[in-house]
């Protein structure tokens, strides 16, 4: 068990626009090696009152990045005179990851709510590039999502729709990425504020060659019809 | 003596924090700190590792002007992970560009060329930046930035049209610059250029020059494994720069030889 590798996030994290705000969607493991340093993470931090910030990659490296960019957001809101917009936010994010894009590794989601235009997703990968998008998946949980996004990602669905795709979307990832797991938790944001929402991994739906949990085998043999032990 | 009590002091002013950390402002920190020393640049991992990329852009001098094209993909290594990214801009009301290679780079280029662009206009007195001034503004950036071993990784195509003279240009990422009829990048340098060079002429009408470039583009959506058939084309004449909404092209597969390749012969490929 190596302790001293670096803290990173498998992760799985995603943005989705819907009719009327954004859904964050992230997974909550961070591991140190083969050991699950965390197994309750929360990987969606608040950068302002309306816009929030999925991280992946080096936990060490998302979370100065989003302390740095939220302390400077904070002092832009209070020059501004009222909440900052999401693109200020994902190009303050950009700005970081661009300019020290040798030393950080870390690909993030800027999410949120302006008045201005309404539910925005920002995706700004390993690089530092900044794209706005309609949608978009991140960490190493992704590989596994982007056939499944292909499929069922549609325009303008309502805010249970993309909950929903969010929540089966983070757990299809924790079903087959070693480095994504734990409980799933979502952030919807749009014009009435913010609302976290919190998946207990148990309560998750199950996927191919998983099966109900259970407290213990005497459980299922004690509810079981008694059967002949030999034929 | 009062000048001996001011000298013994200086180490108490550094505790607290250098005077410019009261001045740093959002910008000071938001940008790196230029590392000058190459030692110093090489210590550090990957500056030179690209990662969402695009691939080829190809060129064309036609009879009214200039004709790009370029897919909308950004690939993060085998990936093929965004399929809308504009890799054509317009530079100017003479120019545009075209870039391949890493796409935060090709971004940040774009704000050099806004900088240029609007100071350029600040002077007000009526003249503005033709293609050729571009051009080498482009050379002389990525360059100076190959000789400090922090290369921006791209490769750009640049072309325009002013005061009837076509211009098109590339530069590399190594500051290698050139102009000729017809330019590529990437995989175009391959696959495309032959095409060109066979079927390129003078006064091409700009439905030949369409023609010849999605014939150069099916060639690399075939043959180029980080091609995606999402195409943007941009046309500039003296009048200005026309775009035209992204499209997808015809592929062809129905051939006798495709349908049964291994017959004779089971086992290859």
């Amino acid at each position: 068990m190596d302790l001293d590798a670096p803290h990173s996030m498998g992760t799985t994290i995603i943005g989705v626009t819907y009719n009327g705000g954004v859904v964050l969607g992230a997974d909550s493991r961070t591991s140190t090696g083969m050991y699950v340093a965390n197994r309750a993470s929360d990987k969606i931090t608040q950068l302002t009152d309306n816009v929030y910030l999925c991280r992946s990659g080096s936990a060490a490296d998302s979370q100065i990045v989003s302390d740095y960019v939220r302390h400077f957001l904070h002092q832009h809101t209070i020059q501004l005179g009222q909440p900052s917009t999401v693109k200020v936010a994902a190009n303050l994010i950009r700005l970081f990851s661009y300019n020290n894009k040798d030393m950080l590794q870390t690909g993030l989601i800027v999410g949120g709510w302006d008045k201005y235009e309404g539910g925005k997703i920002y995706g700004v990968p390993l690089g530092g590039t900044i794209l706005d998008l309609p949608f978009t998946i991140g960490g190493s949980g992704s590989s596994y999502l982007y056939g499944f996004f292909d499929q069922a990602w549609k325009e303008g669905m309502t805010q249970s729709e993309a909950e929903q795709l969010v929540v089966k979307a983070v757990s299809l990832a924790i079903a087959r990425d070693g480095a994504s797991g734990g409980v799933v938790r979502t952030v919807t944001i749009n014009s009435d504020g913010v609302t976290r929402k919190f998946y207990p991994g148990d309560e998750l739906p199950l996927w191919h060659e998983e099966l109900e949990a259970h407290d213990s085998l005497l459980d299922i043999l004690s509810s079981a019809s008694p059967e002949p032990m030999v034929s | 003596m009062a000048t001996n009590l001011v000298d013994s002091t200086p180490a108490m002013n550094n505790l607290l924090g250098s005077e410019s950390d009261s001045q740093r402002t959002l910008y000071d920190f938001c940008t790196s700190h230029y590392v000058e020393s190459i030692y110093e640049r090489t210590i550090r991992f990957d500056p030179w590792y690209p990662y969402v990329t695009g691939t080829s852009v190809v060129g064309i001098k036609y009879k009214d002007g200039i004709l790009l094209a370029a897919d909308m993909g950004g690939s993060y290594g085998s990936t093929l992970r965004y399929k809308g990214v504009e890799r054509l801009k317009p530079v100017g009301k003479h120019s545009i560009i075209g870039a391949s290679g890493e796409i935060s780079d090709f971004q940040e280029i774009m704000r050099f060329l806004d900088e240029l662009i609007l100071s350029d206009n600040m002077w007000d007195d009526g003249n503005s930046l033709g293609p050729k001034e571009v051009h080498n503004y482009l050379t002389r950036v990525m360059y100076n930035r190959r000789n400090k071993f922090n290369p921006l990784w791209n490769s750009l195509v640049l072309g325009g049209v002013k005061n009837g003279q076509k211009y098109l240009g590339t530069v590399s990422m190594i500051g290698v610059h050139y102009e000729d009829n017809h330019v590529t990048t990437g995989f175009g340098n391959h696959l495309a250029r032959p095409i060109l060079r066979d079927e390129w002429h003078e006064n091409l009408t700009f439905e030949e020059g369409v023609k010849l470039l999605e014939k150069c583009m099916r060639v690399l959506l075939y043959r180029d494994r980080s091609a995606v058939n999402k195409i943007q084309i941009l046309k500039i004449t003296e009048e200005g720069v026309g775009t035209f909404p992204p499209y997808s092209l015809k592929t062809y597969w129905n051939f006798s030889a495709f349908q049964n390749p291994t017959v004779g012969a089971e086992g290859s490929w």
